[in-house]
């Protein structure tokens, strides 16, 4: 009786944050609506049903689906490669000081250095088509290696020393210790990271311009002066990053429940 | 072979937990280390288990294959009694051994559950199991009993003489009848023991 009355309170509070998100969303848009009707250009600001029936006529065009796969495939590689190396370097850096150490400067420049000057420069090196990897490699990097190092640093030391007594192997030791610890770092270091590769990932399209990608899209949108194909384009990559940070996490808390049970 | 322990010192800081501490846990056979809180025996034990070295001092005869029921009781939270055992133990090894000892040590019924969904003496049985089933040829145990109300200590106590036979025992307690119940040796510790 206690657990159901006690579900029911959460059902209701998720229904009113809900709620509220859903009423904060509409007043967005009515404000946005009001200024694109007070302003009355719309290469200025463009209304958001305009930019709706945009996006509409976006999925309809012949090249929509390869422009987002195009994007998509090379963002997430990045950002899976950044999610493999940062753990590797993470674990690497957790057994062996003087690794992290020596680390330590190549993270903190990367971090600090800003997106476009690393897009530019891997511009001399890369080419445009490959860019967005690169740029969505380096700068998921660091995140996940911080996050990573946290987490193992953060191992319970009693729970190792109890695995070292009864001889327990390397296997056991990922799956039974060091993953269920990691756990909420490494979903934290993904809902972080994910968006941040796609904002860094297009702003390397749009200054590479790689035929047949959402960047050049937007490119051409600036250039033409098209606010509307810009806007419904920027949704398109808001729903895209979205979409894949739901299906990542998912596929987190689905890993770490079979690993639980197993 | 008996472990022999010689002139162990170990200090904290400027705090001297053992000072020249010298012993005998024979072999195949249960000792009972009593004494005060802050004694050392807890001390003693990891540095029998490996965990701490003494700052001076000898020890011969610790077996390589050791087993332990810790002063907490150091599971994998999110995993269930079973899954916990099964850690320690070679991967070809029988759910079905498991599951017949965690029942055998009243846990039938919450074999499923995560053991952090489980009363401190339930998750106390899962830590016991666990050392009775790990491949050891001695045993440390710290407190084992800590949090078991008096029929289930009865129970757990039988089920600890059921199956220790064969291995050395070395147990941290402060109850003089735990000693008499397992028929025990005693070390009685004293602060700084010499």
């Amino acid at each position: 009786m206690f657990s159901l009355g006690v579900q029911n309170m959460n059902d209701n509070n998720a229904k009113k944050i809900r709620m509220e998100k859903t009423a904060a969303v509409v007043f967005a848009l009515i404000v946005w609506q009001a200024g694109a009707m007070l302003l009355d250009n719309s290469m200025l600001l463009v209304s958001p049903l305009t930019v709706i029936k945009r996006l509409f006529t976006l999925f309809f065009e012949s090249d929509f689906l390869s422009s987002v796969s195009f994007s998509f495939i090379r963002i997430v590689s990045g950002f899976l490669l950044a999610l493999a190396a940062g753990s590797l370097f993470a674990i690497i850096a957790g057994r062996v000081h003087i690794v992290e150490v020596m680390l330590w400067p190549f993270m903190t420049a990367i971090k600090t250095v800003p997106v476009a000057s690393f897009i530019i420069l891997c511009l001399i090196w890369l080419s445009s088509s490959n860019l967005s990897i690169f740029i969505g490699f380096i700068m998921v990097l660091p995140i996940v290696y911080t996050n990573m190092l946290q987490g193992i640093k953060s191992t319970d030391v009693k729970l190792l020393e109890m695995a070292n007594l009864f001889n327990v192997s390397w296997y056991k030791r990922l799956k039974y210790i060091y993953l269920p610890q990691l756990k909420p770092y490494i979903i934290s270091a993904g809902s972080v990271s994910i968006g941040l590769a796609w904002k860094a990932g297009t702003a390397a399209e749009v200054i590479g311009i790689p035929e047949g990608s959402i960047g050049e899209k937007l490119y051409e949108a600036k250039v033409y002066f098209s606010s509307a194909d810009l806007l419904a384009w920027t949704l398109v990559i808001i729903f895209a990053s979205i979409a894949f940070e739901k299906l990542f996490l998912n596929f987190l808390k689905k890993f770490f429940r079979r690993l639980e049970r197993s | 072979m008996d472990i022999v322990v010689s002139g162990l010192s170990k200090s904290f800081g400027t705090n001297l937990v053992l000072d020249g501490f010298n012993a005998v846990f024979p072999e195949r056979e249960i000792t009972c280390l009593m004494g005060p809180s802050g004694c050392g025996k807890t001390t003693l034990l990891n540095i029998l288990m490996g965990f701490i070295k003494p700052d001076s001092g000898s020890i011969q005869g610790v077996p390589a294959l050791k087993s332990a029921v810790f002063q907490e009781d150091r599971l994998c939270e999110t995993f269930n009694a079973v899954s916990n055992v099964k850690l320690v133990l070679n991967s070809k090894s029988d759910s079905g051994i498991i599951v017949e000892h965690l029942n055998q040590i009243g846990l039938k019924g919450s074999l499923d559950k995560p053991v952090n969904e489980l009363s401190g003496g339930m998750r106390r049985r899962v830590a016991i199991v666990r050392a009775i089933l790990a491949k050891s040829d001695i045993l440390f145990l710290d407190e084992p009993f800590k949090g078991l109300d008096d029929d289930t200590k009865k129970d757990v106590m039988n089920y600890l003489l059921d199956n220790l036979k064969g291995r050395t025992v070395v147990m941290v307690t402060h109850n003089m009848d735990e000693v008499k119940s397992l028929n025990a040796g005693l070390i009685q510790m004293e602060g700084k023991s010499k």
